[in-house]
C-alpha cells in the first residue's frame, strides 16, 4: 500500500523558504518517519542538513545538469518518476510561484486530485488525508476530500509552525533519467526586481496604503513606519493601478493574498475586494480619518485620525519600545 | 493563429458570501455573474495577437446556461465565435479540464490562454491540467507575452515573489494570464450588436465522453471566525499614537 508523503521544494543557492520546513513540519505529523523531501538545482545539496534537521526523514537532491534552470514540464516528470518509485500517499507543494506552477503539471500527470493552497492539513476517519482551503480569496473555508488513489496538497505558507527534529535526513540517491533536451518551457533568465522590498506573502508585519494617502511622494510616510516596524510595504488596488506603488504591492482578490501577524491598512477603506486579500491576518490595524470606514469593521485595532499625523507618531513610538526592548 | 481562451464565469468580486450550516456550495439567489478577472486579460491578449498576426480568437466555456452572458461578452469584446459546454453538474478542476481539452483538441490551436486562477474556487489549476491532457508546455502567471508565429516560438515573463522569470517555450502552449498583462477593452455598443449574432456552439458534458467523476469534493464550507470588536481609539494623533504602540506591545505582543 502506498505510505508516506513526498515533499517537493524549491531552493536557491542551498536555501529554502520557511515554507519548506513547515511543510515538513505538517507531513511528520501525518505521516510519522515516512516522509521524504526533493529538492532541485544547484545548491541542493546543501540543502539536506536544513531539510533533515525540520523533519525530512530522507532527502533527495535532483542537482545534475538537467535540472539546472527550472522548467514546469521537465521538473513534473521527474517529479512524477519519484513518486511512483517510491510509491507515497500523499505530495506536497508550497503554494507560491514555484510550487503553484508544478504542482496541477504533476497532478495531472499522476491522474491525482489537487487542492491548492491549503491552511489546515489533517488526517481523516477513513485513513486519508483532508484539507481546508479559502475559496473566494478567503471569504469562505472548503473543508475537501481527495479520491484519487494518490493525493496532491499545495500549502498556504506563513501559516505552519516549524519543528526541529535534531537528526540528519538520510541521502536517497535517485535518478529520473532525464535529459533536458527533452525539456520544453525553459526559465532562461530571472529578473530580480524592485530593490530588495519584503515579499508580501512571507511579511511578518505589512504596512498598507491607500487612496486616502493622496499622493505617490507620500509614501515615504508609511515607508518610515514601516523601516521602525522591519515591515514590507502593500496598498489597495487603486493606487497600484495610478502607478503610486509597483503593481507587486496589490493587495486583495484580484492582487496577492497576504496573512501576516499584524496588517496596518493605513487610508484604506476597507472594499469587500481587499478585505478578502487581509483576512488572513492575525491582526489588523485601521488608520482612517472617517469613523464609518468599514475597515473599522473588520480591525482588532484602531485609529480614528489624520494618517499624516498618527502614521509619524506612532512610528516615533515604535522606535522609543524597540530601543528599550 | 488559431487561438482559443478558456472563460470561466464567476461570481461578481464584490459577492458577500452567504451560507447555511453544513453548506458545501454558497447561496447563489441574487448574484451577479462576471467573466473571472484574470480571463479578461486573456481574451485582451487573445485579441491582440490576432490583430498583430491574423488568425481566430474561439472562447470555450463550461457551465450551465447562464454561462451564456459571459461568452456574448467575450464576443463583444472581439472574439470571432464560442463553444459552450453544458453542464450543470458538480465537477472539480480536473473534470473542468478534461473536458476543455477535448474541446480545444477538437477544435485544434496554435495557442490556448486561461486566467492564472478563478477567483472563486482559486484553484489555480485548470490551465496547466489542460496543458497535461493536450502534452503541451506552458507558462503560468505571465505578465508579458511575445508571440513568435513563423518560428513557434514564445518568450513569456512570468511573476515570482518579489522577482520575475523569463520562460521560452515552443508552440503550441498553453499561458496564463496574470494582472499587469494588458488592459482590457470595453465592448463598443456596435460589437455588443455584432456579438449578438455570432456563432456559439452548445456541446453538453455527457457528449464528450470523458470521465466525469470529481476526485476533489467539498464536503463543507465555513465562514472565517469573525474578529472581536475593535478597540477604537480616539483624541489627539499623539496619544492614539501611543495608546496603540503600548497595547501592540503589552496585549498583543506583536511588537
Ligand atoms: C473586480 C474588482 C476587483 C477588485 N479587486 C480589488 C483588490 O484586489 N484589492 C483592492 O484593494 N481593491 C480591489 N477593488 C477595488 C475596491 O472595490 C475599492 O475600490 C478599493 O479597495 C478602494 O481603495 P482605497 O481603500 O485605497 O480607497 P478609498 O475607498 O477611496 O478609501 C480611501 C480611505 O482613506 C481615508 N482617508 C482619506 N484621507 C485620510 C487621511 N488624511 N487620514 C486617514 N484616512 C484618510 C478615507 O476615509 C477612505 O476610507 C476591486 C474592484 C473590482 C470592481
Ligand atoms: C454547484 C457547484 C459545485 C461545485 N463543487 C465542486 C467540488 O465539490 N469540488 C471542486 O473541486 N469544484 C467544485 N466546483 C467547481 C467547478 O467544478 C470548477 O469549474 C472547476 O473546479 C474549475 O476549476 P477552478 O475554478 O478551480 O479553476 P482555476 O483552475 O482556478 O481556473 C484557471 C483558469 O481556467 C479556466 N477555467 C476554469 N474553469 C473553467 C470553466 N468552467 N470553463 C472555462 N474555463 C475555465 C479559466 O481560464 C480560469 O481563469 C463546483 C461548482 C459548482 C457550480
Amino acid at each position: 500500500m502506498a505510505e508516506g508523503i513526498l515533499v517537493v521544494t524549491n531552493q536557491e543557492e542551498g536555501r529554502v523558504r520557511r515554507v519548506a520546513y513547515e511543510m515538513l513540519a505538517v507531513a511528520q505529523e501525518l505521516a510519522p518517519g515516512k516522509v521524504t523531501a526533493l529538492t532541485f538545482g544547484p545548491g541542493a545539496e546543501q540543502t539536506r542538513e536544513g531539510l533533515g534537521r525540520y523533519g525530512a526523514d530522507q532527502v533527495v537532491a535532483l542537482n545534475g545538469p538537467a535540472y539546472a534552470a527550472y522548467s514546469s514540464d521537465g521538473f513534473a516528470d521527474a517529479v512524477a518518476k519519484a513518486t511512483e518509485s517510491l510509491d507515497v500517499e500523499a505530495l506536497f507543494f508550497p503554494a507560491n510561484a514555484w510550487g503553484k506552477d508544478l504542482a496541477p503539471r504533476v497532478a495531472g500527470l499522476l491522474k491525482a486530485g489537487l487542492a491548492s493552497d491549503c491552511t489546515d492539513m489533517f488526517r481523516r476517519d477513513d485513513g486519508r488525508l483532508g484539507a481546508v482551503r479559502p475559496v473566494y480569496a478567503g471569504k469562505a473555508f472548503a473543508r475537501v476530500a481527495i479520491q484519487s488513489p494518490r493525493q496532491v496538497f499545495s500549502l498556504r505558507p506563513n501559516i505552519q509552525p516549524i519543528k526541529e527534529t535534531g537528526r540528519a535526513g538520510t541521502a536517497w540517491d535517485f535518478d529520473p533519467g532525464l535529459d533536458a533536451a527533452s525539456f520544453k518551457a525553459v526559465v532562461t533568465e530571472v529578473l530580480t526586481s524592485q530593490g530588495g522590498q519584503l515579499e508580501l506573502t512571507e511579511a511578518d508585519i505589512i504596512v498598507s496604503g491607500g487612496r486616502g494617502v493622496k499622493a505617490p511622494e507620500n509614501f515615504k510616510v508609511l515607508e518610515d513606519l514601516a523601516d521602525a516596524l522591519g515591515a514590507a510595504l502593500g496598498s489597495s488596488r487603486p493606487v497600484a493601478d495610478e502607478g503610486w506603488v509597483p503593481h507587486s504591492y496589490h493587495i486583495g482578490q484580484t492582487g496577492k493574498v497576504v496573512s501576516p501577524t499584524v496588517y496596518f491598512a493605513v487610508g484604506i477603506s476597507g472594499a469587500i475586494q481587499h478585505l478578502a486579500g487581509i483576512s488572513g491576518s492575525k491582526y489588523i490595524v485601521a488608520i482612517n480619518s472617517d469613523a464609518d470606514a468599514p475597515i473599522f469593521k473588520a480591525a482588532n485595532y484602531g485609529v480614528v485620525g489624520d494618517l499624516f499625523k498618527v502614521v509619524p507618531a506612532l512610528a516615533q513610538e515604535i522606535r522609543a519600545i524597540k530601543k528599550d526592548a | 493563429m488559431k487561438i482559443l481562451v478558456l472563460v470561466k464565469q464567476v461570481p461578481d468580486t464584490a459577492t458577500k458570501i452567504r451560507l447555511n450550516p453544513g453548506d458545501a456550495a454558497i447561496q447563489t439567489d441574487g448574484i451577479k455573474w462576471v467573466i473571472n478577472p484574470y480571463d479578461e486579460f486573456a481574451i485582451e491578449e487573445g485579441l491582440r495577437l490576432k490583430e498583430k498576426h491574423g488568425g481566430e480568437v474561439v472562447v470555450v466555456s463550461m457551465g450551465p446556461a447562464r454561462v451564456e452572458e459571459a461568452i456574448r461578452q467575450a464576443l463583444a469584446m472581439g472574439a470571432d465565435r464560442a463553444v459552450h459546454i453544458v453542464k450543470d453538474a458538480v465537477g472539480d478542476s480536473q473534470v473542468a479540464a478534461r473536458a476543455l481539452a477535448r474541446v480545444c483538441q477538437d477544435e485544434g490551436y496554435d495557442l490556448i490562454v486561461t486566467g492564472k486562477q478563478a477567483v472563486d474556487d482559486d484553484q489555480a489549476q485548470v490551465g496547466p491540467l489542460v496543458a497535461v491532457e493536450l502534452r503541451l508546455p506552458q507558462v503560468t502567471v505571465v505578465l508579458k507575452l511575445e508571440v513568435d508565429p513563423d518560428a513557434r516560438k514564445i518568450r513569456a515573463e512570468r511573476e515570482l515573489e518579489g522577482a520575475s522569470e523569463i520562460v521560452e517555450l515552443p508552440m503550441p502552449a498553453v499561458v496564463t494570464a496574470q494582472r499587469g498583462l494588458n488592459e482590457p477593452r470595453y465592448p463598443t455598443l456596435p460589437n455588443i450588436m455584432k456579438a449578438k449574432k455570432k456563432e456559439v456552439k452548445s456541446v453538453p458534458l455527457e457528449s464528450l465522453g470523458i470521465d466525469t467523476e470529481p476526485w476533489v469534493v467539498v464536503e463543507e464550507l465555513t465562514l472565517p471566525p469573525e474578529r472581536p470588536a475593535a478597540r477604537i481609539l480616539t483624541g489627539e494623533p499623539e496619544e492614539a499614537a501611543r495608546e496603540l504602540a503600548r497595547l501592540l506591545h503589552e496585549e498583543a505582543k506583536v511588537i
